[in-house]
């Protein structure tokens, strides 16, 4: 019989729950792809291309084969139509498409490429096997930067097009040359949003196995997408679609780096069928870092039209923005996600945005964290601050003259998004507070004063951007090939005991504990009788997965309806139990009871009892109790937030210390305000992290001379400071839990903030810009060539 | 081939292994200790960060056969027979010291042998001491907010 467990605990959103993720990520019984360990296993291993650009002419295996262990090598030749990733969002009509191959046939395209494949019964043989195989390869130019691949007569990426232009995609917004014209001072700069590379901690992994009692093939990956993988694995190799399950299991961070399709995993799943023995790969760090899609890579040209008293007219976007060597799951479309995002804050009358996609024979780039509006954030963050120096007008005096006030909410700005609420003045107040910025600015005057040679700066950020990726119409509209739907299923199980699978994947950011939170308080059964259950297209059949700050925006909309679901059928099936008319039902936490009579109750456990053994339902009601739902959100919800950080430059090293760090984010209604504040201080890291450290850098040749982690500094414990977060909460009005997301917001408004305060510490020495990363060199040169006359 | 004989997470552990095999693949491949993750192939990141006679070493850059007479504890032994966690373990749960994990056994590991070195250590100095354990996830907030907590619960138990 069923234990029936009251809730005594009061409303579970907005506690602070500690996760029930952690105990196993803390005793290590955690299941990451690469733990899985099937007998008969064929380990894979990837050749891949020492050159950024050259013919294959030959590929000699002889060698490799002969080594004890080695059991299949596999080139192009093998596989000459198969490709290794796709790209589902063709951003305009006249795109070039290129294509991926799984194993190059002819050429390859970056250093990186993979030429070949071994399949060894031993991983240290398949390793050894790489050594054994001779490639004959004839050098082509290498096409490094976006501005040369423009110009005619460079080397071509791909021939057939006849171009390096991807495409141009323009979205222009009022008439910004009447903006222009009515502008007292347009301000124009260069912005470089260098190029990085994700690094999650766990490097990609995949084992596919064919599973014996049917046709299926079971793919385990670390991904963030098991449900758009399992699609794109079916259209790219011809498998079925129902013979293929994807599971992600416990997966090791994403930043957007595991929102992709990769070759390893179309390569592991074809020779998985073909071969009918498991065959598995693991990525190493010194692989991901050329082999893992990159991030970010634009040349921002960006123009703000202004008065002399300070209100924003108009703005002018001009990007290039680096795709690689390839077009991978939407390495178009990552720059546009940021494209209605230019005018963050503020209100003007024109935007002019356009964007050209170069071909480079680098790295293909996509989505990391924030994917296009960290870029669009930067640009306009760092333009008013730089507008606001120019008319001698206070930076944050400029932002309030021209942000979207309070009371003005709900507001379509200049882009076409109807904002639905926000509250930046109290944002901004409550920033203030914490950052004690009234002392900061007296410092820094002192420091002025007195010539000292570090000097202090003070960086602001006032952000939005568009999470909960999306209503599916708009998506269409955009020419994005799928929908932004989300799915739940709550099952209430005979032993009242709770199943609720979500089509959200996590890979860090708790949806077990904070899904549980949510139902907890819709079907009132307690977070620890709640099983969530995710990334399995064996047990969550339905899901557009976990990417764009979309789980809880999308996802927790799903879980509140299949919530209320299942309460409404337990309510008719209680009505029944209890002889009342279903109108007369109360349901409160956990408990039905009747109107005016508290004693004649039952519980939803006890209910869903009732509905397994079905002896005495209501006529025609169909046994099992669940509830289920697929919500197309019905827009895209718009977290906020006031960045402060305080930095001091050295000037005459150009050493750069971020004193002191202040975000007041404004998420809507928080879940579970530990997890809220943990995904802003990673996010914080991640965006601090390109304003200061990382920077992925080629040479001439197309070599990526950051190809390790010795080489590309991913930042420390001993390099960031604590930070200080608050919140302000301005519920949206779009989403029925008043939720927005919070997974993207630290990394899309501290980069802006940290340059910004970089260059307000050496303003006065004569410089406007900094190159990210702000390491020694960059600020020392910025400072010289402001010295020399120069603009920096 | 060589032969090793290792005390691994309270047990006694045999095993003829290739002498360039690596210590974290002995234990995750050979011995199934699959707690202990790979992060990198250049020891910077530490994800790999076990315990060899109590001192914290990355045990991608130690060979197998250099633990043989040693005792290696890993995150799977680190908890108390009786399944108590170590007090690094728990507070790294209450300061949500974690989000993806995949770090954690690492970080956990340098966190037990710093404090074994410093029992009482400054912010600066838990930031300085894990300088060689990497995270993409808790931007290190509250990995620091462990290390201190688990060392005034320390503390606490031995005065």
């Amino acid at each position: 019989m069923t234990e029936t467990v009251m809730r005594t605990d009061g409303a579970a959103i907005g506690r602070a729950d500690r996760r029930k993720e952690d105990a196993r990520l803390l005793t290590g019984r955690t299941n990451w792809t690469d733990n899985i360990q099937l007998p008969g296993t064929l380990y894979m291993s990837c050749l891949r291309s020492s050159m950024a650009h050259a013919k294959i002419l030959s590929i000699d295996a002889t060698a490799a084969l002969e080594l004890d262990g080695v059991v299949h090598v596999f080139t192009g030749k093998d596989f000459p139509e198969l490709a290794g990733s796709t790209c589902v969002w063709p951003v305009t009509d006249d795109i070039k498409m290129s294509t991926f191959p799984a194993i190059c046939l002819d050429e390859v395209k970056y250093a990186g490429d993979v030429v070949a494949i071994v399949l060894a019964n031993d991983k240290y043989v398949a390793v050894d096997a790489l050594d054994l195989i001779d490639v004959d390869y004839e050098h082509l130019d290498a096409v490094v930067d976006m501005e040369e691949a423009l110009k005619p007569g460079s080397p071509l990426v791909h021939s057939e097009m006849g171009t390096n232009e991807c495409y141009v995609a323009r979205m222009p917004c009022g008439d910004y040359e009447a903006a222009k014209a009515k502008a007292d001072l347009v301000v124009r700069r260069r912005f470089i949003n260098q190029r990085l590379i994700p690094n999650t901690m766990e490097p990609r992994a995949v084992v596919a196995a064919p599973m014996g009692m049917s046709d299926e093939i079971t793919i385990w990956s670390a991904t963030q997408i098991p449900h758009v993988l399992r699609v794109l694995l079916a259209l790219l190799t011809g498998i079925p679609e129902n013979n293929i399950r994807v599971v992600a299991p416990d997966v090791g961070g994403g930043f957007g780096a595991k929102l992709q399709i990769n070759r390893e995993e179309v390569l592991a799943l074809v020779l998985a069928k073909k071969i009918g023995k498991p065959i598995k790969w693991t990525e190493t760090r010194s692989e991901h870092m050329v082999a893992t899609h990159h991030g970010r890579d634009q040349i921002q040209d960006i123009e703000l039209a202004v008065t002399q008293d300070g209100q924003i007219l108009g703005m002018k976007v001009d990007l290039l923005a680096d795709m690689g060597a390839y077009l991978q799951i939407i390495t178009p479309g990552t720059p546009l996600l940021g494209m209605f995002m230019y005018s963050g804050i503020y209100k003007m009358e024109a935007l002019d945005f356009t964007c050209t996609g170069v071909y480079t024979t680098k790295t293909p780039t996509d989505a990391y964290r924030g994917a296009g509006r960290p870029e669009a954030t930067y640009a306009i963050e760092r333009i008013v601050d730089e507008a606001a120096a120019e008319l001698g007008i206070e930076p944050l005096e400029f932002r309030k003259r021209n942000w979207i006030k309070h009371e003005e909410f709900p507001y379509t700005q200049i882009a076409g998004l109807t904002y639905d609420t926000g509250n930046y003045e109290a944002a901004t107040a409550r920033a203030l507070e914490l950052f004690g910025y009234d002392e900061l600015r007296a410092e820094q005057t002192a420091r002025r004063a007195s010539g000292d040679t570090v000097q202090l700066g003070i960086g602001i950020s006032t952000f939005t951007e568009m999470c909960g990726l999306a209503p599916s119409r708009t998506l269409g509209a955009l020419k994005y090939v799928a929908g932004g739907w989300e799915h739940c299923t709550i099952r209430a199980l005979p032993t009242g005991k709770i199943e609720l699978v979500t089509g959200t994947s996590p890979h860090g950011q708790g949806h077990e504990t904070a899904w549980s939170q949510i139902a907890s308080d819709i079907i009132g059964v307690p977070v620890e009788d709640i099983e969530v259950v995710h990334g399995d297209t064996g047990r969550a059949p339905y899901g557009m997965d976990t990417y764009g700050s979309r789980s809880l925006a999308v996802g927790g909309q799903a879980i509140k309806m299949a919530g209320e679901r299942l309460v409404e059928k337990a309510r008719l099936i209680a009505a029944h139990q209890l002889e009342a008319s279903p109108d007369d039902i109360e349901f409160s936490a956990g408990t039905y009871s009747v109107k005016g009579d508290p004693e004649k109750s039952t519980t939803i456990q006890a209910v869903a009892f009732e509905a397994f053994t079905a002896h005495n339902l209501p006529d025609g009601m169909e046994p099992t109790l669940s509830g289920e739902s697929t919500v197309d959100p019905m827009d895209f919800s718009y977290p906020h937030g006031t960045h402060l950080a305080a930095m001091e430059v050295d000037t005459e090293t150009g050493m750069v210390k971020l004193r002191k760090y202040v975000a007041v984010d404004d998420c809507g209604i928080q879940i579970n305000p530990m997890i809220v504040e943990g995904q802003v201080h990673g996010g914080l890291a991640q965006g601090i992290a390109q304003a200061m450290f990382e920077g992925a850098l080629y040479d001439n040749d197309g070599n990526l001379l950051t190809g390790s982690m010795g080489d590309y500094l991913l930042p420390s414990a001993a390099d960031l400071p604590s930070f200080i977060t608050d919140r302000t909460v301005t519920p949206s009005t779009t989403h029925p839990l008043g939720t927005k997301g919070i997974g993207e917001a630290g990394a899309i408004a501290s980069t802006p903030a940290i340059i910004n305060g970089v260059v307000d510490a050496i303003r006065h020495l004569g410089v406007t810009d900094v190159f990210m990363p702000a390491s020694p060199q960059n600020v020392w040169r910025a400072i010289q060539t402001a010295k020399n006359g120069g603009a920096a | 081939m060589t032969h090793i004989s290792v005390t691994v997470d309270g047990l006694h552990r045999h095993g003829d292994v290739e002498p360039r095999l690596l210590l974290v693949h002995w234990l995750r491949e050979d011995l199934g200790l699959v707690g202990t993750p790979v992060g990198c192939d250049t020891s910077n990141c530490g994800a790999c960060t076990v315990l060899v006679d109590g001192r914290s070493v990355k045990s991608c850059s130690v060979l197998a056969v250099q633990v043989d007479g040693k005792t290696v504890t890993t995150i799977q032994g680190l908890a108390e027979e009786d399944g108590e966690w170590h007090p690094v373990q728990k507070a790294f749960k209450e300061c949500h010291g974690l989000q993806c994990g995949f770090c954690t056994p690492g970080m956990v590991m340098a966190s037990v042998d710093l404090l074994s070195e410093n029992p009482d250590p400054t912010e600066e100095e838990i930031r300085n001491g894990l300088e060689g354990n990497l995270c993409r996830c808790t931007g290190y907030h509250n990995i620091v907010k462990a290390v201190a907590t688990a060392a005034a619960e320390m503390k606490g138990a031995s005065s």
